[in-house]
């Protein structure tokens, strides 16, 4: 599976996702679910702030910040509920793939990438598309926020 | 061998109270020999979070459906996956899920194409046992496969297709999509846009009766005196009436397909899978925008 055009951080998940069986993929997208960190405080008290990405067969709503620095360094923020875990997995594949990226090497992440994951029989094409719309999301954010 | 049904007061009245089981008798029943749980969730990965002990997985989506053609397994697909998850012809089935048991009725509505006699829905599904407090495990049953016979799929009493339904049209119609579907304002469910279709609307003369109001707020079935009175009162439904349901994809009209099939006591239920998704998308069929019913059309000669 070409790779290369991949961030280090999002590179290696697909790697790990590649190299397994597919009913271990289906437990490896469920640890990510698990892993998905809850939201900073300043969020929780503002769900105001958060965009619901209605792609999504459950409830997903995500935001992000996008530092001052040179690189415009951007931050990702999820939150889905724990009754959706296939939602809640995707979101932590794309938080530990991209957090902390400069907004230019996250634009350029290529659209196809919840399909290198393997897991479009497992999960469906139908479910797959979430993941894809996450993806466009916070890509679209990036880009009304003018830093790339 | 057929488990003891659940004499619970609410399901006798029900016009088929065995098609039901509560919590309570599940929790008291784990471990019966003949009875099998399975679990069908609209998530894929619920089911791994934990679920009830001994609960086997049938996924709607990559279990019952035909990977390549619009249609469900046929008898040997249907026949392996029973087999590998050690359920019997005899076998009690309690299928239990998310969404007050949405994708569960509609895993017990294609269990029944093939027949299979005894299939019953947890009322209140995995939500109510879990706000009960009640156990769930991740540990996956390795269940011995049994011989499960090949039954040929019997679709004509309980499943329409589009020229059965075009040839229907004079007969009750029920439409248990949200209203703004109902209406065409929306080609698609909040929040599943991918199943949408070019049209918007519904199937002339179709009444709307969205599927959740057979669901109290805890996920059970709504009583018997409750559920009368919404499809024989305002659905306008009568005794004998021969009835076709459908939504987007006949999913949530499965779960409809139950109440009025196995609550209700109605005998000629058909759920129209194609649903929305096709009809929305066929040329020439006729479809009404609005909140009303409209005419029915004259019906189409069946083939």
């Amino acid at each position: 599976m070409e790779t290369s055009a991949l961030p280090q951080q999002l590179a290696e998940i697909v790697d790990d996702f590649q190299a397994l069986s597919e009913p271990d993929r289906l437990q490896l997208l469920l640890e990510f679910s698990r892993g998905l960190p809850p939201l900073p405080e300043r969020l929780t008290d503002h769900p105001e702030l958060l965009e619901q990405v209605v792609e999504c067969q459950s409830p997903l709503f995500l935001t992000l910040d996008i530092a001052d620095d040179a690189e415009k360094s951007v931050s990702l923020f999820f939150s889905a509920p724990q009754e959706a875990p296939t939602t809640r997995g995707f979101a932590g594949v794309l938080r530990e793939g991209l957090d902390g990226l400069p907004a230019a090497q996250i634009l350029a992440v290529p659209d196809d990438v919840p399909e290198r994951l393997g897991l479009t029989r497992a999960i469906t094409p139908l479910r797959m598309r979430g993941m894809a719309a996450m993806l466009g999301r916070i890509k679209r954010k990036i880009r009304e926020s003018g830093a790339a | 061998m057929s488990v003891a049904t659940d004499s619970n007061e609410k399901f006798a009245q029900y016009a088929h109270p065995e098609r039901l089981v509560s919590t309570q008798w599940l929790a008291d029943n784990l471990g019966t020999p003949g009875l099998v749980i399975v679990e069908s969730d609209e998530d894929v990965l619920l089911y791994e979070t934990g679920h009830i002990e001994g609960a086997v997985k049938v996924d709607w989506h990559t279990d019952l459906n035909d990977d390549v053609t619009r249609d469900y397994v046929d008898g040997e697909g249907f026949a392996r996956l029973m087999s590998a998850k050690g359920i019997s012809r005899d076998s009690t089935i309690v299928i239990y899920g998310d969404k007050s048991n949405w994708w569960a009725a509609y895993a017990l509505w294609v269990f029944s194409l093939f027949g299979h006699e005894d299939v019953r829905l947890l009322d209140g599904g995995r939500d109510k046992w879990i706000a009960e407090g009640r156990s769930l495990t991740t540990d996956v049953p390795r269940p011995e496969t049994t011989q499960y016979p090949v039954v040929e799929r019997d679709d004509a009493p309980i499943r329409a297709y589009l020229t059965d339904v075009l040839g229907h049209f004079g007969n009750p119609l029920i439409d248990v999509r949200s209203a703004d579907e109902y209406t065409g304002a929306r080609t698609h469910m909040p929040a599943y846009p991918e199943e949408g279709a070019l049209r918007g609307g519904h199937i002339p003369s179709a009444v709307s009766v969205p599927w959740a109001r057979a669901a109290a707020d805890d996920g059970t079935f709504r009583t018997r005196g409750e559920l009368d009175a919404i499809y024989r009162g305002e659905a306008g439904l009568n005794e004998g009436d021969d009835v076709v349901a459908y939504c987007r994809i006949g999913e949530r009209s499965s779960h409809t397909w139950f109440v009025l099939q196995h609550l209700l006591g109605f005998e000629n239920v058909r759920n129209y899978d194609g649903s929305w998704t096709e009809w929305g998308n066929v040329v020439r069929v006729p479809i009404v925008k609005g909140s009303e019913p409209g005419v029915a059309p004259v019906p189409a000669r069946q083939r």
